[in-house]
């Protein structure tokens, strides 16, 4: 499978994405910086994190604007999979592909510990290799983190399933205590009608090498592997 | 005029009158702007130099050494590890989030322009007591906010710190920050400008009035109303800094950069004599190149500025396509400005109008100055401990509560220190950060200071802070490297003042000798004094240690990972409570005797742990400085959440008090824990080396009870002390916890 990952100027996990692609069987990660405006040929996008121009005016929002953009929607729309991680998720939200916004830490700080995550949907191309209610331990790194929709929108979106990661305390229970950023209802990932588009603001490829998590760990393995696994488009 | 003008750029009658000899002439405005920009105190480390050429330097990894923007180590396998340190003090006390973020950006630049990639982080802080006043509090905060909002846009983890609070550091804070680069050895790239013709580009942000004279501001005292010098600071831009990073890196690997330098300290006066000093050759450039933020900057503005962002390369000119193809891929601004020469001067023009033009090694080279230090030793009476209270329970809890001790979760969780995939031992976790190096080996990362100890004894404070941070790596089993000290005085001028900078320079040296670990590179910083209490800070020299494991099998950390492990403690403990957390904070005293330093039994001991390590017989690590053995096993527990029992009654040790052995903060002291089948064979090592050891106890329980023969000196819970030493920070900034 091949998997672009689109570098903006000021993306700083593009390098980090690539490796723990190259670690997961059966992908092969592409650099491509974003004005390229043909993506044809890759089986799936990611978006990584950072702070894409500075996160100048607001997060994710000039690279919204960017050249590849229009095309990483024509191909979202097509059904290939896109993964924005961090800025990667803000840059969605920005473009229009996710519902929201991410708003500042209700610490007003920004945030950089390792969370526990609950898988909510295994039915998208980057979950369904996880059990439903499975616990994934990842790190989150970002200021603006906190997921806001108006009630009538986070109603359907719940309804529809799109809810696909909430942050939870270690035993697996939403609350306030593993709530890092206040989001709302502990959101921590969503993803479009179609399921192929996921927005999350942790840090899958941090957590893919175990010797960087204490406990050993590589839940992180769990996103990218369920990608590599898909049989086709779109799962 | 004239001589007012001299009076203000901060140049001594002497240097003036060795200026207009050297050269024959009267040195026109731009001239004598230049000459004073290279010739401050921060950029030509005059009243320095004499001392800091006595410290051992070579090493056998060591490629490069002091002198150049940062010191680089060969770690194997073709990669190089490069390390250097920077303060900020003066900016981050006038503006500390600008002040703080520019610190940051100068230091990347040291790291990219040797040609190698920074990796991580390292922030070293002294502020007043944010528990007791608002303005530390600002400081504070600020700080840590700049540091984060900086070092998390670029995309280089802050891994690992150190920070301290004391009243004399209230109104002028030191804000130090290091940076770990690596890189492959045939990709080093040095600040020379060695041939003629070459070309010479300025890349990165545009030259504006940010940052004019800001040497100069930094070799002086801070003035009273120092909100008036806001101006002397830069203007951070992290995003233009990434793209500098990035395309730097990438430009790299054309191999077409001959020669890079940073722009930092006296800006591009600076830059250009040294890479032509250092090349022997001279450089001619021409102003209306420059890419210009105001367009009505003057040539001396020009030569001056200390806008940030900005790079210096060489390259030759017929091979230089591919760099500057990739400056612009990034939308990184540059400008051709001008060439080598042959002719050993720095000429600038100004629309084909020669401008300034002088020697290229008189602007390096400055007449060095002779500093006076006052012959007092230190005050090393015939000190009489005072009583200590009688609950040693209660003592332990609040310095374990105490800003210098408790947990830095607020601070470091605002920095990014996972990015890069990268960080093995996180902030928080261990005695040292530890990083994962690509070529499969493993790098522990710490730096210390403790301007409490150095200012009662300077000498031993320093060398003290090399101790500790050489003890510090090896508790997560590395071997200790390489070191980069920062010094940090008051006004050398002042005789007392540069005899505790001239004690402390010997210190570091006669220790890092004395352990045989070279100084690579670091850096000087003068005229940190409280305008408003005329008093200096206290002497505050901070050394940064990094070093070697070999096998991810050997990463140590101090939690307490078991129950029934068997507790060691290693080395002698003195009755050193001077400069002790115990007396600064539990009595207010700031006498008695400061621990001293040997170099001797350190190797010892220190190889003794690598030993034990290596063979699997640690299960944790912990070495002992402030708070001393109290503290230590009290962290052990906190960090594993497991208990401990132990009677230090037999732990090595001068006579003194429970409160001495408990808080006393001798160097060259471990806590080891044991499986409780190894035990025996640790006691068979520790006595074949003939190491001061004892058995002290086990872990277990949810309790840590302590004492001394069969009377009880400590009894507190894990979930207590834990309680304590993790909300301190946040309480004392008035957060709900």
């Amino acid at each position: 499978m091949n998997v672009a990952v689109v570098r903006f100027p000021g993306s700083n996990c593009d390098l980090d994405v690539v490796a723990a692609l190259q670690a997961t069987e059966g992908i092969k990660p592409k650099l491509v910086w974003h004005e390229k405006s043909n993506l044809r040929g890759f089986d799936a996008l990611v978006l990584p994190g950072g702070f894409s121009f500075g996160d100048y005016l607001r997060a994710g929002a000039i690279a919204a604007r960017s050249p590849s953009i229009a095309e990483i929607k024509r191909l979202a729309e097509e059904g290939v999979p896109v993964l924005g991680i961090c800025n990667g998720f803000q840059i969605l939200v920005e473009a229009g592909l996710l519902p929201g916004s991410l708003l500042r830490n209700s610490g007003l700080r920004f945030v950089c510990k390792w969370v526990t995550l609950r898988v909510e949907n295994n039915t998208t191309p980057f979950t369904h290799r996880s059990e439903r209610g499975e616990l994934l331990r990842i790190p989150i790194a970002h200021n603006e983190g906190r997921i806001f929709l108006p009630e009538d929108d986070l109603k359907a979106l719940k309804k529809a399933g799109r809810i696909v990661f909430r942050y939870t305390d270690e035993m697996g229970e939403v609350s306030a205590s593993g709530n890092p950023n206040g989001s709302q209802e502990s959101i921590a990932g969503i993803c479009n009608e179609d399921r192929n588009v996921l927005g999350m603001m942790p840090h899958p490829e941090r957590a893919v090498n175990p010797v960087l998590n204490s406990e050993g760990r590589s839940d992180g393995m769990a996103i990218f592997s369920s990608l590599a696994g898909l049989t086709r488009r779109g799962n | 005029m004239a001589e007012i003008e001299q009076t203000i750029l901060g140049l001594t009658p002497e240097e003036i009158k060795y200026a207009r000899r050297f050269l024959g002439r009267e040195p026109n405005e731009v001239e004598w702007a230049i000459i004073a920009a290279e010739w401050s105190e921060h950029c030509s480390y005059k009243s320095s130099k004499k001392l800091l050429k006595t410290l051992p330097t070579t090493g056998k990894n060591v490629l490069v050494g002091p002198g150049y923007d940062a010191g680089v180590l060969d770690v194997g396998g073709g990669y190089v590890v490069s390390m250097h340190i920077e303060s900020h003090n003066h900016p981050s006390a006038v503006d500390p989030y600008g002040g703080a973020a520019t610190g940051i950006g100068g230091v990347l630049r040291d790291i990219l322009s040797i040609g190698t990639r920074p990796i991580a982080l390292v922030d070293v802080l002294r502020f007043g007591n944010i528990d007791e006043d608002a303005h530390s509090q600002w400081l504070f905060r600020n700080v840590i906010r700049g540091i984060a909002d900086y070092g998390n846009c670029v995309g280089v983890p802050t891994v690992a710190g150190e920070v301290e609070f004391d009243g004399s550091f209230k109104r002028n804070c030191l804000v130090d920050v290091a940076c770990i680069g690596v890189g492959r050895r045939e990709d080093l790239v040095l600040a020379e400008a060695e041939d003629p013709g070459d070309i010479v580009v300025i890349a990165g942000g545009s030259t504006g009035r940010d940052g004019i004279r800001g040497a100069a501001f930094a070799s002086k005292n801070l003035a009273k109303n120092a909100e008036s010098e806001r101006s002397s600071v830069q203007v951070p831009d992290p995003f233009m800094k990434k793209l500098l990073l990035d395309s730097i890196i990438e430009a790299l690997e054309t191999g077409e950069i001959k020669g890079m330098k940073d722009l930092g300290g006296g800006g591009l006066s600076s830059a250009l004599s040294e890479i032509a000093s250092k090349g022997g050759t001279g450089i001619e450039i021409e102003l209306k190149r420059l890419n210009l933020r105001e367009p009505d900057l003057t040539p001396t503005e020009a030569m001056i500025s200390e806008s940030q962002e900005r790079m210096v390369l060489v390259l030759e000119e017929e091979n230089s396509n591919k760099t500057l193809e990739i400056l612009r891929k990034y939308d990184v601004p540059f400008g051709i400005v001008g060439k080598v020469t042959a002719d050993g001067l720095i000429t600038v023009k100004n629309g084909g109008t020669v401008v300034a033009s002088l020697p290229a090694r008189f602007l390096a080279d400055p007449p060095l100055i002779t500093r006076h230090e006052d012959n007092l030793l230190p005050r090393r009476t015939t000190h009489v401990e005072p009583r200590a209270p009688s609950d040693l329970s209660r003592v332990l809890l609040d310095l374990l509560s105490s800003p210098n001790i408790a947990s830095r979760r607020w601070i470091y969780e605002q920095y990014d220190h996972e990015v890069g995939v990268r960080t093995v031992l996180k902030p928080g976790q261990a005695d040292s950060s530890v990083l994962k190096l690509p070529n499969g080996k493993f790098l522990a990362v710490k730096a210390d200071g403790n301007s409490k100890i150095t200012s009662l004894d300077p000498y031993s404070g320093a060398a003290g802070c090399a101790a500790e941070a050489c003890r510090n790596v090896v508790a997560v089993g590395a071997e200790p490297m390489a070191l980069v000290d920062h010094l940090q005085f008051g006004d050398p001028g002042d005789p007392e003042v540069y005899r505790s900078f001239s004690q402390a320079v010997k210190g570091i040296g006669d220790y890092c000798r004395g352990i045989n670990i070279p100084i690579v590179g670091g850096k000087v910083s003068f005229y940190n004094q409280d305008e408003e209490a005329q008093k200096p800070i206290k002497p505050s020299p901070v050394a940064l240690v990094t070093g070697l494991i070999q096998d991810q099998k050997h990463i140590t950390s101090p939690a307490l990972k078991n129950e029934g492990d068997e507790l060691f403690v290693l080395g002698r403990t003195r009755l050193e409570l001077g400069g002790s957390e115990y007396h600064y904070r539990i009595l207010g005293r700031s006498d008695g005797n400061a621990p001293r330093v040997n170099p001797e039994s350190d190797r010892r001991i220190n190889s003794l742990v690598l030993r034990l390590i290596r063979a699997g017989l640690a299960t944790s690590v912990h070495d002992c400085s402030k708070g001393g053995i109290g503290l230590a096993i009290a962290e052990m527990c906190i960090l594993g959440r497991v208990g401990a029992i132990a009677d230090l009654k037999d732990a090595p040790r001068d006579v003194m008090s429970p409160a001495g052995l408990l808080f006393s903060e001798t160097h060259g002291r471990f806590v080891v824990s044991v499986r409780p089948g190894h035990a025996i064979a640790v006691e068979r090592i520790l006595t074949e080396a003939e190491v001061p050891f004892a058995r002290v106890g086990t872990s277990g329980g949810r309790v840590l009870a302590i004492s001394s023969g069969r009377k009880s000196i400590v009894n507190l819970s894990v979930s207590e002390m834990a309680r304590a030493w993790e909300s301190s920070i946040p309480r004392a900034l008035g957060e709900r916890v």
